[in-house]
Protein backbone atom coordinates (compact mmCIF):
# COMPACT_ATOMS: atom_id res chain seq x y z
CA UNK A 1 0.00 0.00 0.00
CA UNK A 2 1.50 3.34 -0.89
CA UNK A 3 2.21 5.89 1.77
CA UNK A 4 -0.62 8.27 0.78
CA UNK A 5 -3.23 5.51 0.87
CA UNK A 6 -1.86 4.28 4.20
CA UNK A 7 -2.19 7.72 5.80
CA UNK A 8 -5.74 8.07 4.51
CA UNK A 9 -6.69 4.60 5.68
CA UNK A 10 -5.23 5.26 9.13
CA UNK A 11 -7.18 8.52 9.40
CA UNK A 12 -10.42 6.77 8.44
CA UNK A 13 -9.92 3.99 10.98
CA UNK A 14 -8.73 6.21 13.83
CA UNK A 15 -10.97 9.24 13.40
CA UNK A 16 -14.07 8.08 11.59
CA UNK A 17 -14.38 4.50 12.79
CA UNK A 18 -12.84 5.26 16.18
CA UNK A 19 -10.40 2.37 15.96
CA UNK A 20 -13.11 -0.18 15.16
CA UNK A 21 -13.85 -1.95 11.93
CA UNK A 22 -10.35 -1.75 10.54
CA UNK A 23 -10.82 -5.18 8.96
CA UNK A 24 -14.23 -4.42 7.55
CA UNK A 25 -13.21 -2.64 4.37
CA UNK A 26 -10.63 -2.68 1.64
CA UNK A 27 -9.06 0.35 0.04
CA UNK A 28 -11.31 -0.10 -2.96
CA UNK A 29 -14.56 -0.45 -1.05
CA UNK A 30 -17.12 2.28 -1.56
CA UNK A 31 -17.73 4.25 1.64
CA UNK A 32 -21.26 5.02 0.43
CA UNK A 33 -22.20 1.46 -0.42
CA UNK A 34 -20.75 0.07 2.79
CA UNK A 35 -22.26 2.97 4.77
CA UNK A 36 -18.92 3.40 6.46
CA UNK A 37 -18.93 7.16 6.71
CA UNK A 38 -21.53 9.86 6.24
CA UNK A 39 -21.31 13.40 4.90
CA UNK A 40 -19.68 14.65 8.10
CA UNK A 41 -17.04 11.99 7.64
CA UNK A 42 -16.40 13.12 4.09
CA UNK A 43 -16.01 16.68 5.34
CA UNK A 44 -13.49 15.54 7.95
CA UNK A 45 -11.59 13.60 5.28
CA UNK A 46 -11.46 16.60 2.97
CA UNK A 47 -10.10 18.79 5.74
CA UNK A 48 -7.57 16.17 6.80
CA UNK A 49 -6.33 15.62 3.26
CA UNK A 50 -6.12 19.35 2.47
CA UNK A 51 -4.07 19.97 5.61
CA UNK A 52 -1.94 16.83 5.61
CA UNK A 53 -0.93 16.95 1.99
CA UNK A 54 -1.12 20.75 1.66
CA UNK A 55 -3.33 20.64 -1.42
CA UNK A 56 -6.26 22.88 -2.34
CA UNK A 57 -9.63 21.15 -2.67
CA UNK A 58 -12.33 23.01 -4.56
CA UNK A 59 -15.96 22.49 -3.62
CA UNK A 60 -16.59 21.10 -7.09
CA UNK A 61 -14.00 18.39 -6.41
CA UNK A 62 -15.84 17.04 -3.38
CA UNK A 63 -17.71 14.34 -5.26
CA UNK A 64 -17.85 10.56 -4.83
CA UNK A 65 -15.59 10.09 -7.86
CA UNK A 66 -12.77 11.56 -5.78
CA UNK A 67 -13.73 10.63 -2.21
CA UNK A 68 -15.66 7.38 -2.12
CA UNK A 69 -12.81 5.01 -1.23
CA UNK A 70 -9.30 5.11 0.16
CA UNK A 71 -7.81 4.48 -3.27
CA UNK A 72 -9.96 7.10 -4.97
CA UNK A 73 -8.81 9.68 -2.45
CA UNK A 74 -5.19 8.57 -2.82
CA UNK A 75 -5.48 8.91 -6.59
CA UNK A 76 -6.99 12.37 -6.19
CA UNK A 77 -4.17 13.42 -3.85
CA UNK A 78 -1.47 12.05 -6.17
CA UNK A 79 -2.97 13.95 -9.09
CA UNK A 80 -3.02 17.13 -7.06
CA UNK A 81 0.54 16.66 -5.83
CA UNK A 82 1.62 16.03 -9.37
CA UNK A 83 0.00 19.22 -10.62
CA UNK A 84 1.28 21.24 -7.63
CA UNK A 85 4.84 20.07 -8.32
CA UNK A 86 4.73 20.96 -12.02
CA UNK B 1 -58.02 -9.44 -21.49
CA UNK B 2 -54.94 -7.38 -20.75
CA UNK B 3 -54.43 -6.60 -17.09
CA UNK B 4 -54.14 -2.89 -16.30
CA UNK B 5 -51.25 -2.17 -14.05
CA UNK B 6 -52.01 0.95 -11.99
CA UNK B 7 -49.52 3.76 -12.41
CA UNK B 8 -47.80 4.75 -9.21
CA UNK B 9 -49.11 8.17 -8.29
CA UNK B 10 -49.85 10.43 -5.35
CA UNK B 11 -53.19 8.69 -5.04
CA UNK B 12 -51.41 6.03 -2.98
CA UNK B 13 -51.33 8.59 -0.19
CA UNK B 14 -55.09 9.22 -0.22
CA UNK B 15 -56.71 8.50 3.14
CA UNK B 16 -60.19 8.39 4.60
CA UNK B 17 -59.71 11.49 6.72
CA UNK B 18 -62.65 10.76 8.98
CA UNK B 19 -61.54 7.22 9.72
CA UNK B 20 -57.93 8.22 10.30
CA UNK B 21 -59.02 11.04 12.61
CA UNK B 22 -61.11 8.62 14.67
CA UNK B 23 -58.27 6.12 14.89
CA UNK B 24 -55.74 8.73 15.98
CA UNK B 25 -58.17 10.30 18.46
CA UNK B 26 -58.79 6.92 20.06
CA UNK B 27 -55.07 6.21 20.24
CA UNK B 28 -54.32 9.61 21.79
CA UNK B 29 -57.08 9.14 24.31
CA UNK B 30 -55.79 5.73 25.34
CA UNK B 31 -52.26 7.04 25.53
CA UNK B 32 -52.82 10.29 27.42
CA UNK B 33 -55.55 9.17 29.81
CA UNK B 34 -54.75 5.48 30.01
CA UNK B 35 -51.05 4.86 29.62
CA UNK B 36 -49.61 8.22 30.68
CA UNK B 37 -52.41 9.10 33.13
CA UNK B 38 -52.27 12.77 32.24
CA UNK B 39 -55.15 15.28 32.25
CA UNK B 40 -54.57 16.75 28.81
CA UNK B 41 -52.01 17.75 26.20
CA UNK B 42 -49.67 20.62 25.51
CA UNK B 43 -48.93 21.39 21.85
CA UNK B 44 -46.30 23.83 20.64
CA UNK B 45 -47.91 25.82 17.82
CA UNK B 46 -45.59 27.00 15.08
CA UNK B 47 -48.30 28.16 12.71
CA UNK B 48 -47.44 25.24 10.44
CA UNK B 49 -49.66 22.41 9.27
CA UNK B 50 -48.09 19.69 11.42
CA UNK B 51 -48.57 21.35 14.80
CA UNK B 52 -51.99 22.60 13.69
CA UNK B 53 -53.22 19.14 12.79
CA UNK B 54 -51.65 17.67 15.92
CA UNK B 55 -53.49 20.18 18.09
CA UNK B 56 -56.78 19.63 16.25
CA UNK B 57 -56.43 15.87 16.75
CA UNK B 58 -55.74 16.36 20.44
CA UNK B 59 -58.98 18.35 20.67
CA UNK B 60 -60.86 15.51 18.99
CA UNK B 61 -59.29 13.06 21.39
CA UNK B 62 -59.34 14.89 24.68
CA UNK B 63 -61.72 17.82 24.31
CA UNK B 64 -60.76 21.43 23.75
CA UNK B 65 -60.63 22.20 27.47
CA UNK B 66 -57.82 19.73 27.91
CA UNK B 67 -55.47 21.08 25.24
CA UNK B 68 -53.11 24.02 25.73
CA UNK B 69 -51.43 25.64 22.75
CA UNK B 70 -48.09 27.37 23.24
CA UNK B 71 -46.65 29.92 20.85
CA UNK B 72 -42.93 30.44 21.35
CA UNK B 73 -41.61 33.20 19.12
CA UNK B 74 -37.98 34.28 19.26
CA UNK B 75 -35.98 37.12 17.80
CA UNK B 76 -35.72 35.54 14.35
CA UNK B 77 -39.02 33.74 13.92
CA UNK B 78 -41.60 35.20 11.58
CA UNK B 79 -44.53 37.27 12.78
CA UNK B 80 -46.65 35.19 10.48
CA UNK B 81 -45.94 32.08 12.56
CA UNK B 82 -47.28 33.76 15.65
CA UNK B 83 -50.33 35.08 13.88
CA UNK B 84 -51.16 31.72 12.30
CA UNK B 85 -50.68 29.92 15.60
CA UNK B 86 -53.26 32.18 17.18
CA UNK B 87 -55.65 31.69 14.27
CA UNK B 88 -55.41 27.96 14.71
CA UNK B 89 -55.95 28.11 18.45
CA UNK B 90 -59.05 30.23 17.91
CA UNK B 91 -60.31 27.95 15.15
CA UNK B 92 -60.19 24.85 17.34
CA UNK B 93 -61.23 26.67 20.49
CA UNK B 94 -58.24 25.99 22.72
CA UNK B 95 -56.61 28.14 25.33
CA UNK B 96 -53.11 29.29 24.40
CA UNK B 97 -50.15 31.10 25.90
CA UNK B 98 -47.35 33.02 24.22
CA UNK B 99 -43.86 32.63 25.62
CA UNK B 100 -41.19 34.72 23.97
CA UNK B 101 -38.01 32.69 24.17
CA UNK B 102 -35.77 35.31 22.58
CA UNK B 103 -34.31 36.53 25.89
CA UNK B 104 -33.63 32.96 26.97
CA UNK B 105 -31.87 32.19 23.70
CA UNK B 106 -29.86 35.36 24.00
CA UNK B 107 -28.81 34.48 27.53
CA UNK B 108 -27.74 31.04 26.30
CA UNK B 109 -25.65 32.69 23.61
CA UNK B 110 -27.68 31.00 20.86
CA UNK B 111 -27.46 33.86 18.38
CA UNK B 112 -23.93 34.88 19.32
CA UNK B 113 -22.53 31.34 19.13
CA UNK B 114 -24.23 30.81 15.78
CA UNK B 115 -22.85 34.07 14.44
CA UNK B 116 -19.36 33.25 15.71
CA UNK B 117 -19.48 29.94 13.87
CA UNK B 118 -20.48 31.70 10.63
CA UNK B 119 -17.78 34.32 11.10
CA UNK B 120 -15.16 31.57 10.89
CA UNK B 121 -15.93 31.36 7.18
CA UNK B 122 -17.50 34.76 6.47
CA UNK B 123 -15.44 37.12 8.65
CA UNK B 124 -17.61 40.14 7.82
CA UNK B 125 -20.78 38.49 9.17
CA UNK B 126 -22.23 40.56 11.96
CA UNK B 127 -25.04 42.77 13.19
CA UNK B 128 -27.79 43.24 10.65
CA UNK B 129 -26.81 40.22 8.58
CA UNK B 130 -29.19 37.34 7.95
CA UNK B 131 -28.39 33.74 7.19
CA UNK B 132 -29.63 30.22 6.57
CA UNK B 133 -28.02 26.91 5.75
CA UNK B 134 -28.81 25.04 2.56
CA UNK B 135 -27.97 21.79 0.82
CA UNK B 136 -26.87 21.43 -2.79
CA UNK B 137 -29.16 19.75 -5.27
CA UNK B 138 -28.80 16.11 -4.30
CA UNK B 139 -31.10 14.74 -6.94
CA UNK B 140 -29.72 16.15 -10.16
CA UNK B 141 -26.25 14.75 -9.52
CA UNK B 142 -24.34 12.74 -6.96
CA UNK B 143 -23.43 15.43 -4.47
CA UNK B 144 -22.56 14.86 -0.86
CA UNK B 145 -24.99 16.43 1.58
CA UNK B 146 -22.62 19.22 2.58
CA UNK B 147 -24.28 22.36 3.84
CA UNK B 148 -23.44 25.87 2.78
CA UNK B 149 -24.35 29.03 4.58
CA UNK B 150 -26.20 31.67 2.61
CA UNK B 151 -25.65 35.04 4.21
CA UNK B 152 -27.15 38.38 3.31
CA UNK B 153 -25.49 41.62 4.34
CA UNK B 154 -27.54 44.60 5.59
CA UNK B 155 -27.08 46.20 2.15
CA UNK B 156 -28.47 43.16 0.37
CA UNK B 157 -25.40 41.36 -0.97
CA UNK B 158 -25.74 37.60 -0.75
CA UNK B 159 -22.90 35.15 -0.21
CA UNK B 160 -22.94 31.38 -0.35
CA UNK B 161 -20.03 29.57 1.27
CA UNK B 162 -19.65 25.87 2.06
CA UNK B 163 -19.44 25.26 5.78
CA UNK B 164 -16.39 23.46 7.08
CA UNK B 165 -16.98 20.88 9.80
CA UNK B 166 -16.25 23.24 12.70
CA UNK B 167 -18.59 25.91 11.38
CA UNK B 168 -21.32 23.46 10.42
CA UNK B 169 -21.36 21.78 13.80
CA UNK B 170 -21.14 25.16 15.52
CA UNK B 171 -24.11 26.58 13.60
CA UNK B 172 -26.24 23.50 14.17
CA UNK B 173 -25.37 23.20 17.85
CA UNK B 174 -26.20 26.84 18.50
CA UNK B 175 -29.39 26.74 16.46
CA UNK B 176 -30.52 23.59 18.29
CA UNK B 177 -30.95 25.76 21.36
CA UNK B 178 -34.16 27.00 19.76
CA UNK B 179 -35.86 23.62 19.56
CA UNK B 180 -34.57 22.53 22.96
CA UNK B 181 -35.68 25.74 24.68
CA UNK B 182 -39.14 25.40 23.17
CA UNK B 183 -39.41 21.84 24.42
CA UNK B 184 -38.30 22.97 27.88
CA UNK B 185 -41.13 25.49 27.88
CA UNK B 186 -43.66 22.88 26.74
CA UNK B 187 -42.65 20.60 29.60
CA UNK B 188 -42.92 23.45 32.09
CA UNK B 189 -46.57 23.93 31.16
CA UNK B 190 -47.17 20.20 30.97
CA UNK B 191 -45.74 19.72 34.44
CA UNK B 192 -47.79 22.51 36.02
CA UNK B 193 -51.01 21.23 34.42
CA UNK B 194 -50.26 17.50 34.67
CA UNK B 195 -50.54 17.30 30.91
CA UNK B 196 -48.61 15.28 28.35
CA UNK B 197 -46.47 16.90 25.65
CA UNK B 198 -47.41 16.24 22.04
CA UNK B 199 -44.66 15.97 19.46
CA UNK B 200 -45.65 17.07 15.99
CA UNK B 201 -43.34 15.49 13.43
CA UNK B 202 -44.81 13.94 10.30
CA UNK B 203 -43.45 10.67 8.97
CA UNK B 204 -40.88 12.24 6.69
CA UNK B 205 -39.40 14.22 9.56
CA UNK B 206 -39.59 11.38 12.06
CA UNK B 207 -38.23 8.65 9.81
CA UNK B 208 -35.54 10.76 8.20
CA UNK B 209 -34.34 12.31 11.43
CA UNK B 210 -35.30 15.91 10.70
CA UNK B 211 -35.60 16.89 14.32
CA UNK B 212 -33.36 17.94 17.17
CA UNK B 213 -32.57 15.28 19.74
CA UNK B 214 -34.27 16.28 22.97
CA UNK B 215 -35.59 19.31 21.16
CA UNK B 216 -38.60 18.90 18.90
CA UNK B 217 -37.71 15.20 18.93
CA UNK B 218 -38.77 14.91 22.56
CA UNK B 219 -42.40 14.27 23.42
CA UNK B 220 -44.73 12.01 25.35
CA UNK B 221 -46.70 11.06 22.26
CA UNK B 222 -46.60 11.87 18.56
CA UNK B 223 -50.02 11.72 16.91
CA UNK B 224 -48.95 12.21 13.28
CA UNK B 225 -45.50 10.60 13.15
CA UNK B 226 -46.93 7.74 11.06
CA UNK B 227 -48.53 10.04 8.48
CA UNK B 228 -46.94 11.24 5.27
CA UNK B 229 -47.01 14.99 4.79
CA UNK B 230 -49.67 14.73 2.09
CA UNK B 231 -51.87 12.83 4.53
CA UNK B 232 -51.35 15.49 7.19
CA UNK B 233 -52.58 18.02 4.63
CA UNK B 234 -55.69 15.91 3.99
CA UNK B 235 -56.43 15.82 7.70
CA UNK B 236 -55.85 19.55 7.89
CA UNK B 237 -58.61 20.16 5.37
CA UNK B 238 -60.94 17.74 7.12
CA UNK B 239 -60.30 19.16 10.61
CA UNK B 240 -60.93 22.75 9.59
CA UNK B 241 -57.39 24.08 9.89
CA UNK B 242 -57.47 27.68 8.60
CA UNK B 243 -56.81 28.12 4.87
CA UNK B 244 -53.88 30.41 5.52
CA UNK B 245 -52.09 27.53 7.25
CA UNK B 246 -53.06 24.99 4.60
CA UNK B 247 -51.72 27.28 1.88
CA UNK B 248 -48.54 28.27 3.68
CA UNK B 249 -45.26 27.10 2.13
CA UNK B 250 -43.54 24.81 4.59
CA UNK B 251 -40.76 26.66 6.32
CA UNK B 252 -38.33 25.66 9.01
CA UNK B 253 -38.67 29.14 10.60
CA UNK B 254 -35.32 28.47 12.26
CA UNK B 255 -32.94 30.86 10.53
CA UNK B 256 -32.99 34.62 10.11
CA UNK B 257 -33.30 34.19 6.33
CA UNK B 258 -36.37 32.33 5.23
CA UNK B 259 -35.42 28.72 4.63
CA UNK B 260 -37.77 26.39 2.84
CA UNK B 261 -37.97 22.84 4.06
CA UNK B 262 -36.76 21.77 0.62
CA UNK B 263 -33.54 23.74 0.97
CA UNK B 264 -32.94 22.03 4.27
CA UNK B 265 -34.05 18.57 3.25
CA UNK B 266 -33.31 17.28 -0.23
CA UNK B 267 -33.80 20.08 -2.72
CA UNK B 268 -36.96 18.27 -3.77
CA UNK B 269 -40.55 19.40 -3.51
CA UNK B 270 -41.96 17.97 -0.30
CA UNK B 271 -44.72 16.25 -2.22
CA UNK B 272 -42.18 14.34 -4.27
CA UNK B 273 -40.06 13.48 -1.26
CA UNK B 274 -43.15 12.21 0.53
CA UNK B 275 -44.11 9.99 -2.37
CA UNK B 276 -40.58 8.64 -2.71
CA UNK B 277 -40.48 7.78 0.98
CA UNK B 278 -43.76 5.90 0.62
CA UNK B 279 -42.41 4.14 -2.45
CA UNK B 280 -39.20 3.16 -0.66
CA UNK B 281 -41.13 1.84 2.30
CA UNK B 282 -43.25 -0.27 -0.03
CA UNK B 283 -40.41 -1.41 -2.31
CA UNK B 284 -41.94 0.20 -5.36
CA UNK B 285 -39.58 -0.21 -8.33
CA UNK B 286 -37.70 2.93 -9.33
CA UNK B 287 -39.17 2.72 -12.82
CA UNK B 288 -42.74 2.95 -11.49
CA UNK B 289 -41.86 5.89 -9.27
CA UNK B 290 -40.14 7.62 -12.16
CA UNK B 291 -43.21 7.20 -14.31
CA UNK B 292 -45.47 8.56 -11.59
CA UNK B 293 -43.32 11.54 -10.60
CA UNK B 294 -41.61 12.68 -13.77
CA UNK B 295 -38.19 12.02 -12.27
CA UNK B 296 -35.69 9.88 -14.12
CA UNK B 297 -35.05 6.33 -12.95
CA UNK B 298 -31.54 7.41 -12.03
CA UNK B 299 -32.85 10.27 -9.91
CA UNK B 300 -35.25 7.96 -8.09
CA UNK B 301 -32.36 5.62 -7.43
CA UNK B 302 -30.42 8.50 -5.95
CA UNK B 303 -33.37 9.49 -3.77
CA UNK B 304 -33.73 5.91 -2.55
CA UNK B 305 -30.03 5.90 -1.65
CA UNK B 306 -30.44 9.20 0.22
CA UNK B 307 -33.43 7.86 2.15
CA UNK B 308 -31.52 4.73 3.15
CA UNK B 309 -28.43 6.68 4.03
CA UNK B 310 -30.33 9.19 6.16
CA UNK B 311 -32.15 6.40 7.98
CA UNK B 312 -28.78 4.91 8.83
CA UNK B 313 -27.01 8.11 9.79
CA UNK B 314 -29.80 9.39 12.04
CA UNK B 315 -30.14 6.29 14.22
CA UNK B 316 -28.43 8.30 16.92
CA UNK B 317 -31.41 10.65 17.09
CA UNK B 318 -33.83 7.83 17.81
CA UNK B 319 -31.75 6.06 20.40
CA UNK B 320 -32.62 6.64 24.02
CA UNK B 321 -30.06 6.51 26.80
CA UNK B 322 -27.84 3.45 26.42
CA UNK B 323 -27.50 1.37 29.58
CA UNK B 324 -24.76 -1.04 30.53
CA UNK B 325 -27.32 -3.67 31.43
CA UNK B 326 -31.09 -3.98 31.48
CA UNK B 327 -32.97 -2.68 34.49
CA UNK B 328 -35.66 -5.33 34.56
CA UNK B 329 -37.97 -3.71 37.03
CA UNK B 330 -38.17 -0.55 34.92
CA UNK B 331 -38.50 -2.48 31.67
CA UNK B 332 -41.39 -4.49 33.10
CA UNK B 333 -43.17 -1.39 34.32
CA UNK B 334 -42.67 0.52 31.05
CA UNK B 335 -43.99 -2.32 28.93
CA UNK B 336 -47.12 -2.99 31.02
Amino acid sequence: MDEVAQKIRTFVIDNLLFGQGGDSFSNDDSFLEKRLIDSMGVLALVEFVAEKFEIPVADSEIVPENWDSVNLIARFVQAKLGSVAS
Amino acid sequence: MMETIPVFSEKVLDIDAEAVTCAIAESVRQTVFGRLRRRGAVVGLSGGIDSSVSAALCVKALGKDRVLGIMMPEDESSEESLDLGRQLADAIGIEYVTEHIGPTLKALGCYERRDNAIRKIIPEYGAGWKSKIVLPDLVKSSNYALYSVVAQSPTGETYRVRLNSESYLGVVAATNFKQRTRKMMEYFHADRLWYAVAGTPNRLEYAQGFFVKNGDGAADFKPIAHLYKSQVMQLGSYLGVPDAILRRSPTTDTYSMEQSQEEFYFALPLKTMDLCLYARNHNVPSSSVAEGTGLSVEQVGRIYDMIDSKLNSTRYLHLGPQLVEKIEEVDASVHD
